[in-house]
């Protein structure tokens, strides 16, 4: 990040009213971020941002509620705060949200399948073009363009949505609305058939291990959701595709108009079921009927959570 | 009453306590000739229903669901079935996502009056659940093949 000091100073300068300030920093190897915790001024300098920054930090929100917390954002990230402030899960006067315009992020997995084993990272230089990376003795050089994770690719909101301090310029967004569900038209071209095949097996492989759950910004039940909760019994322990299934449906169905697609939850995947897909659809739906998007203004209401006496966009069916 | 072999499916009608429950009752005390495949769960209010019964009921091996509840403007709690309008649209248009054919699942509004409108709503979802077949099932070990494993882990 160009602007990196700017921001360092910014923060710098804001700590001392706040309890803690989360940012990114380096990692087990240098090929990966990792959420960074700024508690004091000595934690400033291991602050990092660039395409590495892939984890969207807004999900520790809502379990920092009622303290006074520092954030930095992406564009993406910044729509999961409004989404949190319009559902009064954090108070606006409780977070310091430090904006900016966001070039992208990479996909560690484009890169795994370019690169093959990852095990041994020695060194890594990320640049606005360019991935460079030494592998066990070995160079390997990536174009940005390929190793970009796919909704960077259709990027609308680049620039923070809502900051108290912008650091650096405004990044100009050039995707519209329906390059961003090319993927999704692709899916429903299939038929009932394939549809409900490819799921009984992309679903046969999760292995519940909620990590799409626990990284979704969105997902605040914590320790009441249905998938372990046995009053209500939504959902048994047993590893099969039912349930396996039914739990990504719920997923998608709780985030209905509120889901900021951040695409944490396909990331965070072990197994890369495209998870995203469903929440997609919902999006689609949503915008088409409720001319809605979340995550765009703190004052709205989530679709679901009200209703018009009228509905001139829902066609019922006459019998 | 066992599913008669080949002659019924399996249809699953959520209604609510007020209208609709009520409108079944009408057409059941007017002897209204109607299929037999739905199976009534009473419910307190459409606006009750969470659409994820509505999955739940679709991916345990149901081959259609119908709701009805107050027609709008009518709910017995003011706003419950607009609440619940919304969310059954969504349903309905994000059900084809999962492989599951958009026809297997409707909603309507039926008041406790209206006997004959229930027998009409009634005999054609069943048709239309006729003409799809039955469901796709997913399958996968089936209860006694879990059980049989408990057994043989203790
Ligand atoms: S989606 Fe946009 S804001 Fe989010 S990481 Fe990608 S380019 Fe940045
Ligand atoms: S469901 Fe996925 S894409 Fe949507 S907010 Fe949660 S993590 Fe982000
Ligand atoms: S992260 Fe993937 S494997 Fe884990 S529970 Fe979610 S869908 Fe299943």
């Amino acid at each position: 990040m160009k602007n990196l000091e700017d921001l360092k100073k910014q923060i710098k300068d804001a700590l001392p009213e706040l309890d803690v300030v989360i940012g990114w920093s380096d990692s087990f190897d240098p090929l990966h971020a990792t959420p960074h915790f700024i508690r004091r001024e000595a934690d400033i300098d291991k602050l990092k941002v660039d395409a590495l920054c892939v984890h969207n930090l807004a999900t520790y929100l809502p379990s920092l509620k009622g303290k006074k917390v520092g954030i930095v954002v992406k564009g993406c990230d910044s729509r999961s705060v409004v989404e949190l402030l319009q559902e009064n899960l954090i108070k606006r006067e409780d977070v310091t949200i430090f904006g900016f315009g966001c070039n992208g992020v990479v996909d560690q997995t484009k890169i795994r399948r370019a690169v093959g084993d990852v095990g041994q990272v020695e060194t890594c230089e990320v640049s606005e073009t360019e991935v460079k990376l030494t592998v066990a003795g070995k160079e390997h050089k990536l174009p940005m363009a390929d190793v970009i994770a796919d909704k960077c690719q259709t990027c609308r909101y680049p620039n923070a949505v809502v900051s108290d301090q912008f650091i650096g310029d405004e990044i100009k967004a050039t995707a519209s609305f329906e390059d961003g569900y090319k993927d999704l038209e692709e899916f429903e071209a299939k038929s009932t058939e394939e549809k409900f095949s490819f799921w009984l097996g992309e679903m046969d492989r999760c292995i519940r291990c909620y990590a799409c759950r626990n990284a979704c910004p969105m997902c605040v039940c914590r320790d009441h959701c249905v998938a372990q909760s046995r009053d209500p019994h939504w959902l048994s322990q047993e590893a099969h595709v039912r349930d396996k299934w039914m739990f990504q449906v719920i997923h998608a169905y709780h985030l209905a108009g509120r889901c900021t697609e951040c695409g944490e939850c396909q990331r965070a995947c072990p197994v890369d079921i495209p998870i995203l897909l469903f929440k997609k659809k919902f999006n689609k739906e949503i915008k088409e009927v409720f001319n809605y998007e979340a995550g765009l203004d703190p004052e709205a209401k989530p679709p679901l959570q009200t209703f018009k006496i009228d509905e001139p966009t829902i066609k019922e069916k006459e019998w | 009453m066992p599913v008669l072999e080949g002659k019924e499916l399996r249809i699953v009608g959520f209604l609510c306590n007020w209208c609709s429950y009520g409108g079944a009752d009408t057409a059941g005390v007017g002897r209204f000739t109607q299929p037999t495949d739905l199976r009534v769960i009473k419910v307190p209010c459409s606006g009750r229903i969470d659409p994820l019964f509505i999955v739940k009921t679709l991916m345990s091996g149901a081959d259609g669901v119908l709701v009805s509840g107050c027609h709008p403007n009518d709910c017995h709690y003011a706003e419950g079935n607009f609440y619940a309008r919304r969310r059954l649209e969504m349903l309905k248009r994000f059900i084809p996502m999962l492989g599951i054919d958009p026809d297997r699942f409707d909603y309507t509004w039926v008041s406790a009056s209206e006997g004959q409108r229930w027998q009409e709503v009634v005999t054609k979802f069943t048709e239309q659940i006729h003409k799809l077949g039955p469901a796709q099932k997913i399958e996968g070990p089936e209860a006694e093949e879990t059980l049989k494993l408990m057994e043989a882990s203790l």
